[in-house]
């Protein structure tokens, strides 16, 4: 039985702070991504939503409300929330619906409207809530996790500030000519570095803002899309090899956003993989394939630090050594393995339920060879990697 | 007026303060925040815990600070706000701890691998009076630090706050 499902068709609203309704941006990505895949909505079997948990009722049921928007047309729903994997898994039920033979065309769709500064806490006391505790208790932000982990290279690997600059000095090159990112001009190292520290060891440019944006991909069965002439010419569509949106494996050792501490490993010892290397690991393992079949990836930078994490958790390189490839240039576009030629969240901001499916959105791109100004050359493979609260992530691998 | 956790249950005062964490009576494991409902533990059914105080020193897993002022529901100690520094702390008991440093201390104060003590100091105050909560106090001073670098230019706490709380 087929393991694989087709990338029809993918389309985003462009990122920024536009003030606009969440449905907005989640229905343009939708019909630029039905255009794109040349299917109309009324085909659509299946429509799955990312949940957004900033915007009222409308957001916890936002795959109907897109499918209400777009205009009922009977399609099964669906709405996932998994955090900064929500994408990736309102992309796996889509894909598990086509693969038990339930549907043959899918739509998933993420869209976020955020607040500006810090993602506080939804409002309340809640005693019981790691989320809204680690605030009153610690004034532990987010950033805060990300500097924690920036630190930690600094002193372990050798890290500088430097380095983490130019995570975000090559970002924003890359975005230059990317029509859906939100900041699209040339920053340079003393950019960075003069920038107010907000965490330290992290500069203000380190880290990624939040955005509005929308995201969205059709999914169809691999013989859909043969039947239809779906894909370029003798190439086909782009495949959709695996999406892992794996749980840690107890003792989770590593501390995570929000929490105060990390499990014991008393009982076992060190666990083998941290969580993060454990997602990637999955998505290879579903794949059949490895980090070596790998030509471009898009991680999520949360901060410049964590690109660095990223592409040590995915295997592109041993622990301790991501700064020798950004240093050597191999992880700009025209370099041996880029990261994130998108931009990345450097260029984006993050719009949470959307920012996985956007990772989607520009290895279809990439694959296709329809990235200009940003294309890696000859990429036939390629992986995406996030990591949410609560025990959420999730990576995908796509190839031609 | 009286001081008192900003939380129950999770930690101890007096002079030799310490966090109480949780050990499930089926299988042993250990726990912080002390856990309440379920093992954590997925080869364990445990429903039951008893009360287990941590160990009081450990080593510095990572450290930041907090230049911007937190948003809610922090509750800011000082108008205009003050940076305070935070530390995970890798505790013998094979866990690692977040916290705040003891006040005075900033990030030029540790490094990975670093010795630091459980203290306990106020946060803020409401309805009840003075909060407290623990925090870590580096114990290794930046100036042995600096000579074991071979470097004179370690900067000290801004006020070094030594035996605190």
């Amino acid at each position: 039985m087929s393991t694989e499902v087709a990338i029809a068709g993918v389309g985003m609203h462009p990122w920024g702070k536009w003030g606009h309704s969440f449905v907005k941006y989640g229905v343009a990505a939708a019909r630029a991504a039905l255009d794109d895949a040349g299917i109309p909505w009324a085909d659509v079997e299946l429509v799955v939503g990312g949940e957004t948990v900033r915007n009222g009722y409308g957001g916890y049921v936002a795959g109907s409300t897109f499918a209400q928007a777009l205009g009922w047309n009977g399609a099964r729903v669906a709405t996932s929330y998994a955090a900064c994997a929500t994408g990736a898994q309102a992309l796996d039920t889509a894909r598990s619906r086509i693969l038990a033979g339930q549907c043959d065309v899918a739509l998933v769709v993420g869209a976020d409207t955020t607040p500006k500064g810090f993602l506080a806490p939804n409002a309340g006391e809640r005693w019981d809530d790691p989320d809204w505790l680690r605030f009153r208790l610690m004034g532990m932000t987010n950033p805060g996790y990300f500097a924690l982990y920036a630190r930690r290279r600094m002193d372990l690997y050798g890290a500088t500030q430097e380095d983490f600059a130019q995570v975000k000095v090559k970002n924003a090159r890359h975005g230059l000519n990317n029509p859906y990112a939100r900041y699209r001009k040339e920053v340079s190292a003393a950019d960075v570095l003069n920038s107010a520290i907000v965490s330290d060891p992290l500069h203000l440019l380190d880290i990624c803002a939040t955005s509005d944006g929308g995201a969205a991909v059709v999914l169809t069965s691999m013989d859909y899309a043969r039947k239809h002439g779906l894909g370029q010419g003798d190439a086909g569509p782009v495949r959709l090899r695996a999406i892992s949106t794996v749980t840690p494996t107890f003792p989770q050792a590593v501390i995570d956003m929000p929490l105060f501490s990390t499990e014991s490993t008393h009982l076992t010892g060190e666990p083998q993989r941290t969580f993060k290397e454990s997602i990637a690991d999955a998505a290879y393992e579903e794949a059949g394939l490895g980090p070596e079949d790998v030509d471009v990836a898009e991680v999520y930078d949360l901060s410049t630090a964590l690109e660095l994490d990223w592409i040590e958790d995915i295997g592109l390189c041993k622990r301790g050594e991501a700064e020798q490839l950004l240093r050597a240039g191999d992880t700009t576009v025209g370099g041996r393995i880029p990261v994130n030629p998108s931009g990345g969240l450097a260029c984006f901001g993050e719009a949470v339920p959307a920012q996985a499916l956007a990772q989607v959105c520009e290895l279809t791109w990439q694959l296709r060879g329809q990235a200009e100004g940003r294309q890696v050359e000859g990429a036939r493979v390629g992986i995406t990697a996030n990591q949410g609260l609560f025990g959420h992530g999730s990576s995908v691998i796509v190839s031609v | 007026m009286t001081e008192t956790p900003a939380i129950e249950g999770w930690f101890t005062t007096g002079s030799e303060p310490a966090l109480l964490g949780s050990g499930c009576t089926e299988c042993g494991n250990i726990a912080f925040p002390p856990e309440r409902d379920f093992c954590r533990n997925p080869a364990c059914a445990g429903e039951a815990f008893e009360v287990r105080e941590l160990s009081r020193r450990g080593t510095v897993w990572s450290y930041t600070d907090a230049q911007y002022q937190p948003p809610p529901p922090y509750i800011a100690t000082s108008d205009p706000y003050e940076p305070f520094a935070l530390a995970a702390v890798e505790l013998p008991e094979g866990l690692v701890v977040l916290g705040q440093l003891a006040g005075g201390f900033g990030v030029a104060d540790v490094k990975v691998g670093s010795p630091v003590e459980l203290v306990v100091e106020t946060i803020y105050t409401d309805e009840v009076g003075p909060r407290t909560m623990w925090k870590w106090l580096p114990t290794e001073s930046s100036e042995a630090r600096a000579s074991d670098r071979g470097d004179s230019s370690g900067q000290g706490p801004a006020t070094s706050k030594g035996e605190s709380a």
